[in-house]
């Protein structure tokens, strides 16, 4: 196994600085221009989702369970911070492995998983409670909205959980150097974009009534 | 690849490193035969695959439209049900969108783009390939539906609530919200691919404006895409939950908006009409100057015309909803900026003429294509203007009228392009012409049969017949031009048939050394793609070409003399690449983009008919995704640091070369 990750690369890690120039023609990497554009790509997809809650989220039928009944606004804000955290963390270890110190690297890569991960068991904690409440994903349209919105911001964490767990493996068997800092750079490109996104949808979805 | 991973593998000493028991991390290395099309991750392949598949799935839409046209060449017509009807017109028309114009417009693009910026490959082979695979597997699932219960039957628009379970309870919408959302992964990941390769990957010189008007016009589509596609997604997820799951999304009853679809999939679809078209922009304004022998009149103007379509073109989506209830100050406001939208059409059809006013001007097939083009295009573009006075619209809307316009668009505007772009290119890709004199025939049947076919449509909307109707009753006036309607779709066919035909003699006379190899510059044309041998060796060019201006290649061949005068100082022959340069670095063939995206498919039969069907599905996936990076790079000696294998500009790829050359003595 460890003889297959020998020659193991993903396509993110292409190291911009090995003196080749790389032709690139904007001086940006390709793999990093390639991230710049998908998350361009995703600003339309979370806009999408975002428009529809806010259509939607006053529809409910008179007596139907909607927003003021389930949120726990306290709660929901602690993890927010929690993940907002994350985004620094992130930039430690963007910053550690710039500087070519791959332990601390590998000591903020897992900081920011684990945070992102409590946010994840946040989330879950709240949508188990909110369907305690009552509100199913099938119950009201604030409902279908609601978990359709914050259910696709979840899976977009958990990939990135995934993929800082990847690095972190990678740093661990010792296949992730100074010289592949830009492919970190590009994971924490993600994971500033999503928490980005969270700020929206909390400020959105959970602050303004 | 094998020509150099071989000799590298030998001269290092060292074992190649990766060849676990099952081989599966290994790359392949197929050269020949179907393992070598499974695996590529050439763009010249794939973009050969992209228009093999797209011209099968025309013949799928094209044998759909003569059916809708058999049931109404007579009043009463009963070759099809109701409920077939409305399923045909739906496949056919979601068939024509996504399985032919767009993947289409996709072989140019990944054909063309590299050659004319001048690069190696792309900037993500394997991701290029995974694109086609998506692609191909998402049309063949969306066909699919055929066998398992019927197509889909909302319409290629699908609006709601007329999707939902209650109104259409088949599996029908379900395969095309899958189906088209697994077609959407591969035009989203395709444009990231291409957007990043035009800014990132062009020649020492090639500077955004010395890039043909084909590419240009390419990267412009590709940001509409990136832009695009993801609302459709957010709406076919809806659409899906809605189905799947019983979310309530288009439920009227639980408060739902039926205008959410509409707005979401037209903020998708009008970006998608141009998405459709500015490719065939793109080629006409390659054969215009070529065989008027002149450049382009007024480059900058086309470039800035095709920018400021792909910004335009996000204003204008509501002119779709004019008699959905909009409010009077929407259906102003898009009413207006539609007729604005005109204008850089409009700029471009006046510099295709300007590069024709006064050229010498040479009427091979692709020339022919390229002037019917402007002239269907502005049948069908007038027309337009008028849908977009609303008022004048709400008499129009839902009939043949409409019909009518999107076919000039369509069929006169983006489908007679391609055709002209199959007739410039074959001796590019397949190192010969296609027959003239059959292309002739071709050309004019499928004018004639067009016009025959869409143009008597504009009367009978006007007389007020309805589309999507799947018969009419005898006494409306409607049966003599119907009959002429059917009778020019037959023509189309015919047409069709023709290129076919020419297809297979021109192949077969070819191989039997009838006729001439075509050589890399039979048209004498400007742009890079010519300046290497034909067809397009797997490393398109010996090395890195250095450009000083627009048209390069033409310039390389032309010089003035001392009165002023263009005089040719060479020929094409003499200045193309002869293509046997044997060292150029290639990225190796990949089982793995294909393998993921089978698991796409799976997914999608699991979900409409059992869950448990989406584990194979997600193992196909994530075992995929897992072969896909730890499969090494494509030879040994990539392994300590340097791994360039997704990233083959040609000045790179040569210095990567060189530089193994050094390390290895
Ligand atoms: C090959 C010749 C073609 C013929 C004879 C033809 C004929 C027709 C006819 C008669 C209809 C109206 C059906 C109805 O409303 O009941 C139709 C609809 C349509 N066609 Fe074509 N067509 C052709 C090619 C194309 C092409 C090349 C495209 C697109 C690239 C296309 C896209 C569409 C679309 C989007 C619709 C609307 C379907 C709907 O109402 O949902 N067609 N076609
Ligand atoms: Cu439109």
């Amino acid at each position: 196994m460890a003889d297959v990750a020998v020659a193991t690369h993903a396509p993110a890690e292409h190291a911009g600085d090995d003196g080749h120039g790389h032709g690139a023609s904007t001086g940006i990497s390709n793999t990093k221009l390639a991230m710049w554009l998908f998350l361009g790509s995703e600003c339309l997809l979370f806009g999408g989702l975002i428009s529809t809650y806010l259509l939607y989220k006053n529809r409910i039928a008179e007596g139907s369970i909607g927003p003021k009944d389930v949120f726990d606004i306290p709660f929901t804000s602690a993890s927010s911070f929690v993940l907002l955290m994350s985004s620094l963390t992130m930039v430690l270890a963007l910053s550690a492995i710039q500087r070519g110190d791959e332990r601390a690297n590998r000591v903020w890569l897992l900081t920011t998983a684990v945070l992102g991960s409590i946010f994840i068991g946040g989330q879950i904690y709240e949508f188990t409670g909110f369907y305690r409440e009552g509100l199913g994903y099938t119950t009201n349209i604030f409902g279908s909205a609601f978990y359709t919105l914050t259910g696709f911001h979840g899976v977009h964490v958990s990939i990135g959980i995934i993929m800082l767990m990847s690095l972190f493996v990678r740093s661990y068997r010792g296949h992730l150097h100074q010289a592949q800092a830009e492919t970190v750079e590009i994971i924490g490109l993600y994971w500033h974009f999503v928490d980005v996104v969270w700020i929206v949808i909390f400020t959105i979805v959970y602050l303004i009534p | 690849m094998a020509i150099i991973e071989q000799p590298l593998a030998i001269g290092t000493g060292r074992a190649p490193e990766v060849r676990s028991p099952l081989g599966v991390f290994a790359r392949p290395t197929a050269k020949g035969g179907w393992r070598s099309w499974v695996t590529t991750v050439d763009h010249k392949k794939i973009g050969i695959m992209y228009g093999a598949a797209g011209l099968v799935f025309f013949l799928v839409g094209g044998i759909e439209a003569l059916l809708i046209r058999i049931q109404l060449a007579r009043p009463d017509g009963s070759l099809l049900s109701a409920e077939t009807y409305n399923q045909i017109y739906t496949m056919h028309g979601v068939t024509m969108i996504f399985l032919v114009a767009m993947p289409l417009g996709a072989a140019f693009s990944n054909y063309f783009i590299p050659l004319q910026v001048g690069a190696r490959d792309v900037a993500f082979p394997r991701l290029n390939a995974f694109s086609f695979w998506c692609f191909l597997v998402g049309g063949l699932f969306l066909s699919s539906s055929w066998i398992f219960g019927g197509g889909a039957d909302g319409g290629w628009f699908a609006y709601a609530p007329n999707t939902g379970v209650a109104y259409s309870p088949g599996h029908g919408m379900d395969f095309y919200a899958l189906g088209l959302q697994i077609t959407g992964i591969a035009s989203l990941v395709g444009a990231i691919n291409l957007i990043t390769t035009v800014l990132n990957m062009r020649t020492k010189g090639m500077s955004l404006m010395r890039m043909p008007v084909l590419t240009w016009m390419l990267l412009v589509t590709q940001f509409l895409l990136l832009f695009a596609i993801p609302v459709i997604t957010v709406a076919l997820f809806l659409l899906t939950f809605d189905r799947r799951f019983g979310a309530n999304f288009f439920r009227v009853e639980a408060g739902a908006d039926p205008l959410l679809w509409q707005h979401l999939f037209w903020i998708f679809g009008h970006p998608e009409v141009y998405v459709l078209v500015l490719p065939a922009f793109g080629i006409v304004s390659e054969i215009i100057p070529t065989f008027s022998r002149k450049p382009i009149f007024g480059y900058s103007f086309m470039v800035g015309s095709g920018i400021a379509i792909g910004f335009m073109g996000w204003g204008v989506w509501a002119h779709h909803m004019f008699v959905s209830g909009i409010g009077p100050l929407s259906v102003t406001a898009f009413s207006l900026s539609t007729m604005f939208i005109a204008v850089p059409t409009g700029v471009k059809i006046l510099n295709w003429l300007a590069t024709m006013w006064g050229g010498r001007l040479r009427f091979e097939v692709p020339m022919l294509y390229a002037i019917a083009v402007p002239a269907m295009f502005t049948i069908g573009g007038l027309s337009g203007v008028t849908h977009s006075v609303s008022p004048a619209d709400t008499q129009q809307t839902d009939t043949y009228y409409i019909v009518a316009h999107f076919h000039y668009v369509v069929f006169g505007g983006i489908i007679m392009a391609f055709y002209g772009g199959f007739y410039f290119w074959w001796p590019k890709i397949f190192g010969y012409k296609l027959d003239s004199k059959l292309g002739k025939v071709n050309f004019w049947l499928q004018l004639i049969g067009m016009n025959m076919t869409f143009g008597p449509m504009h009367i009978l909307g006007l007389q007020g017949m309805s589309r999507r109707i799947d018969h009419y009753s005898p006494g409306f006036g409607f049966e003599f031009w119907n009959l002429i309607v059917s009778i020019g779709a037959f023509i189309i066919a015919l047409s069709v048939a023709s290129f076919l035909v020419n297809v297979v003699l021109s192949t077969v006379r070819y191989k039997r050394g009838l006729i001439p190899p075509a050589g890399p510059d039979p048209w004498d044309a400007r742009s890079l793609e010519w300046m290497t041998a034909s067809p397009v060796p797997e490393h398109n060019f010996d090395e890195e070409i250095e450009v000083r201006g627009l048209d390069e290649f033409w310039h390389r061949k032309y010089g003035y003399d001392k009165d002023h005068k263009v005089v040719r100082i060479a020929t094409g022959e003499e200045v193309a690449h002869k293509g046997d340069n044997k060292n150029v670095h290639l990225p190796s063939p990949s089982y793995w983009p294909l393998v993921v995206a089978l698991g796409l498919p799976l997914i999608g039969y699991g979900l409409i008919f059992n869950l448990l069907l989406t584990i194979p599905g997600a193992i196909l996936l994530l075992g995929g995704v897992y072969g896909w990076v730890m499969e090494p790079p494509d030879d040994p000696n990539k392994a300590h640091g340097h791994d360039d294998h997704d990233d083959p500009s040609p000045g790179l790829a040569l210095a990567s070369v060189g530089a193994e050359e050094v390390g290895n003595g």
